[in-house]
């Protein structure tokens, strides 16, 4: 197998019309096509044109992310379909809320990696912080790692908000 | 102004509220704005405002089945024999589940159906209240689109929208779930031509540079072949019409799917017969063998492909296909044509004479100099017998007997429905009628209803076996009730057959459950029904009895007892190569491996 279509990460972004049922027919889609999810993320982007935005981070080999793109192009109430990693390059954020719990020098320690993150304690008490935290997936990953040992307690996390880098749009 | 809108304005009852209506007429108006006269379907708590709204109209005709199942093929078979939408109508929680099957199998087929469901009133919805389920839900993977109404201002718009999805693009069932109370409030009736879909632009156009590209690999193939599919035929018969010229200026060989059966004549010289798992010898050594593979409205589903590493290793494959989403799903192809086919065919051929485009003679020469070999091997031969009537001949006598009648064939699933593919001459599109991708038993008897109801005077069979046909036998009831006078020509074999041939090559001749030891004298049951029913046992008496079934004009139930051991031949075994058919139960019947027994 070792010839075998490599496996990748991609994110794709489905502007849909904010019809009932619609986030069900995507993850539909994936469901019973077998295809994976590893984020999705889905909210009105244009209130007057009653357009949402769903962000999905899949993986696959180029044959299945080709499939992908085409089943959720099929699909009725989808405007457009792009990939932010192979048709446009893109930019992705994603935002975490990480609760931690301690005292003493773990404590410390938490807080300052906290600010070498440039996370933010929007919550407090004498044994605990509650971080905020916005990047790429990857960094907010490696602070989750480094919490652990810190007395990590919660995460939760939007999953990821993508966007084409330069003037064009959408 | 709209003429429909002036109808409504017209109506001296709503005086008061020009275009109000309740949901219940929306219905019916629209169904008849959109040009429809026959509906299959079957009444229930859910929908009584609807069958109201029927009563009070005299338009269109209702066509009352005995199961939501029935009334969707027929609905099926109604929409292939006429390239119309089915519309069928249904009531809540098991009339729409009922309907499931059917709507699935359209889906598979690309059948264009419009599904209306009662559903309970939108204040109950998610109550389980009786008769709810939740239809959208159900129905989502199973329909091109769909919809649950919950204003009577919306109906109109939606099911317009239903229409337009049904039958634009690749076509397929859509379903609209309408609660009873919506049926029954007031709203506002909006005219098809005032409805754009905010969405929906279905691409239908090719790309002339792909097109181009086509018709240059097939100026200089050497090994060319077409392979078609139930895609010319949802085109219309149009394109069916510029696919024959295609190929007669073309001079290439062409082979079809099952779905695609009917577009080029089984009469026609370049016929190689039906490709796939029970295709011809030389279909499928052709598609192995080829050059240039010409797919035009076809899937590359796993019944045609065989074993898919091996598939015409050497072919620059053509993939015309009106869903991108077929592109590149099973097989990569070096050149895609996104676009309707039968405006695909016109501009190849457009650019075929434009261009002055000719073939490669002396290579094409050769080529059917190998393909008249292959012809040789005659693989649809069968040991013909004095005493038992062979399924095949059969099926070749009814052929020959429904030579210069106006014949539409449907089948139900299973080894029937494959010798009447294999040997049933089809000459023109629309006139075969078959559950492919879903393989639904039962399919065959209620699509023969649709299809009579859509041509009256046609000669109208069913090809069953007497398994599938137990499926949704009670149909017969609405053939009797509407006078259809179709033939339901059962090759009895007293096994499910295809499951016996299986369990034959597969699982060491152990016929689990596969032999049915209690069947109904089907003679007698169709007594009962008030129909005719005739039997056939030996073959001498085959052609008399066929010739009795055609003449009367009533709907038959016709027993053919046939040769219970009959294999269906010839068969690439599940997991092989085109080039690795088998031909005769004489052949290693475990040729199948390993690998290739756990595919279906």
């Amino acid at each position: 197998m070792s010839n075998a279509p490599k496996i990748a990460r991609h994110t794709i972004a489905v502007l849909v019309d904010n019809e009932a049922g619609v986030l069900a027919r995507v993850i539909g889609l994936f469901s019973g096509r077998g295809y994976n999810i590893e984020s999705l993320t889905v909210a009105e982007v244009d209130h007057a044109a009653r357009t949402s935005r769903i962000t999905i981070v899949t993986s696959g080999t180029p044959d299945v992310i080709e499939q992908i793109e085409a089943q959720l192009g099929r699909l009725v109430p989808i405007h457009r379909v792009v990939n932010w990693t192979t048709a446009k390059p893109g930019i992705e954020r994603e935002m975490a809320l990480i609760k931690v719990v301690g005292t003493g020098e773990k404590r410390v320690e938490a807080l300052r990696l906290a600010d070498a993150f440039r996370a933010r304690v929007i919550d407090t008490t004498h044994t605990s912080f509650i971080f905020e935290i916005t990047g790429a997936p990857d960094k907010i990953d490696a602070f989750v790692d480094l919490m652990r040992p810190l007395g990590l307690a919660d995460v939760s996390r939007t999953g990821v908000a993508a966007i084409s880098r330069g003037p064009e749009a959408m | 102004m709209d003429r429909n809108a002036t109808a409504v304005m017209s109506r001296p009852a709503q005086a008061n509220s020009a275009d109000e209506l309740s949901g219940a007429e929306i219905v019916i108006r629209a169904l008849k704005d959109q040009g429809v006269r026959h509906i299959f379907g079957y009444p229930g708590g859910a929908v009584l405002p609807i069958y109201d709204a029927l009563f009070a109209d005299n338009e269109i005709i209702h066509v009352l089945c005995r199961h939501e199942q029935g009334a969707v093929h027929a609905a099926e078979g109604y929409a292939r024999s006429t390239g119309k939408p089915g519309v069928v109508l249904v009531t809540s929680g098991p009339g729409a589940t009922n309907a499931v099957t059917g709507i699935t199998d359209a889906l598979m087929d690309s059948i264009p159906l419009v599904v209306l469901t009662g559903q309970v009133p939108t204040h109950l919805i998610g109550n389980d209240a009786f008769q709810e389920c939740d239809t959208v839900g159900i129905t989502r993977p199973c329909t091109k689109h769909n919809w649950l109404v919950k204003d009577a201002n919306d109906l109109a718009r939606t099911l317009h929208e239903a229409f337009q999805i049904a039958t634009t693009g690749r076509p397929g069932p859509v379903v609209v779930d309408i609660p009873k109370d919506v049926q029954f409030n007031k709203g506002t009736y909006v005219a098809p031509g005032s409805v754009h879909h905010r969405t929906w632009r279905p691409k239908t156009d090719p790309d002339l540079a792909q097109i181009v590209q086509a018709i240059d690999l097939m100026a200089h193939a050497k090994r060319p072949v077409f392979y078609t599919g139930g895609g010319i035929i949802n085109a219309g018969p149009e394109a069916s019409k510029m696919l024959r010229e295609l190929v007669e200026i073309t001079g290439f060989p062409i082979t079809s799917t099952l779905m695609g059966l009917g577009a080029y004549p089984a009469s026609g010289p370049q016929w190689l017969g039906m490709l796939g798992m029970h295709g011809t010898w030389e279909a499928n050594h052709a598609m192995h063998d080829c050059d240039v593979m010409i797919c035009l409205g076809a899937r590359f589903d796993d019944r045609v492909t065989g074993r898919i590493d091996v598939f015409a290793p050497d072919a620059k494959k053509i993939h015309l296909d009106i869903d991108a989403s077929q592109i590149n799903k099973n097989v990569r192809v070096d050149v895609p044509i996104v676009a309707d086919a039968a405006k695909a065919l016109k501009e190849m051929l457009h650019f075929w004479k434009t261009q002055r485009r000719k073939v490669d003679e002396p290579a094409l020469k050769e080529w059917w100099t190998q393909i008249a070999q292959w012809r040789k091997k005659d693989s649809l031969k069968f040991v013909t017998s004095e005493t038992i009537i062979k399924p095949q001949f059969a099926i070749d006598r009814l052929f020959a007997a429904t030579r210069g009648h106006d014949t539409y064939i449907t089948t139900e699933v299973g080894q029937h429905q494959m010798w009447a593919a294999q040997r049933f001459g089809f000459d023109d599109p629309n006139h075969w009628m078959t559950s492919g991708g879903l393989g639904t038993m039962g399919y065959g008897l209620p699509a023969a209803v649709g299809v009579q109801m859509a041509h009256p005077d046609a000669l109208v069979i069913d090809i069953a076996g007497e398994a599938s046909v137990q499926m949704t036998m009670q149909e017969m009831s609405t053939a009797v009730q509407y006078k259809l006078p179709v033939k339901i020509f059962i090759l009895n074999n007293q096994y499910m057959g295809m499951v016996r041939q299986w369990q034959q090559l597969l699982h060491g001749g152990r016929y689990s459950h596969s032999y049915s030891e209690a069947l109904p004298d089907f003679v007698k049951l169709a007594d009962a029904f008030g129909c005719v029913g005739l039997r056939a046992e030996n073959p001498g008496e085959l052609d008399d009895k066929i010739a009795e079934m055609i003449a009367v004009k009533r709907p038959v139930l016709f027993d053919c007892r046939v040769d219970p051991k009959e294999n269906c031949y010839p068969m690439i075994p599940s997991g092989r190569a085109h080039n690795e058919m088998i031909l005769s139960d004489a052949e290693d019947g475990s040729a199948m491996g390993e690998a290739g027994k756990i595919l279906v």
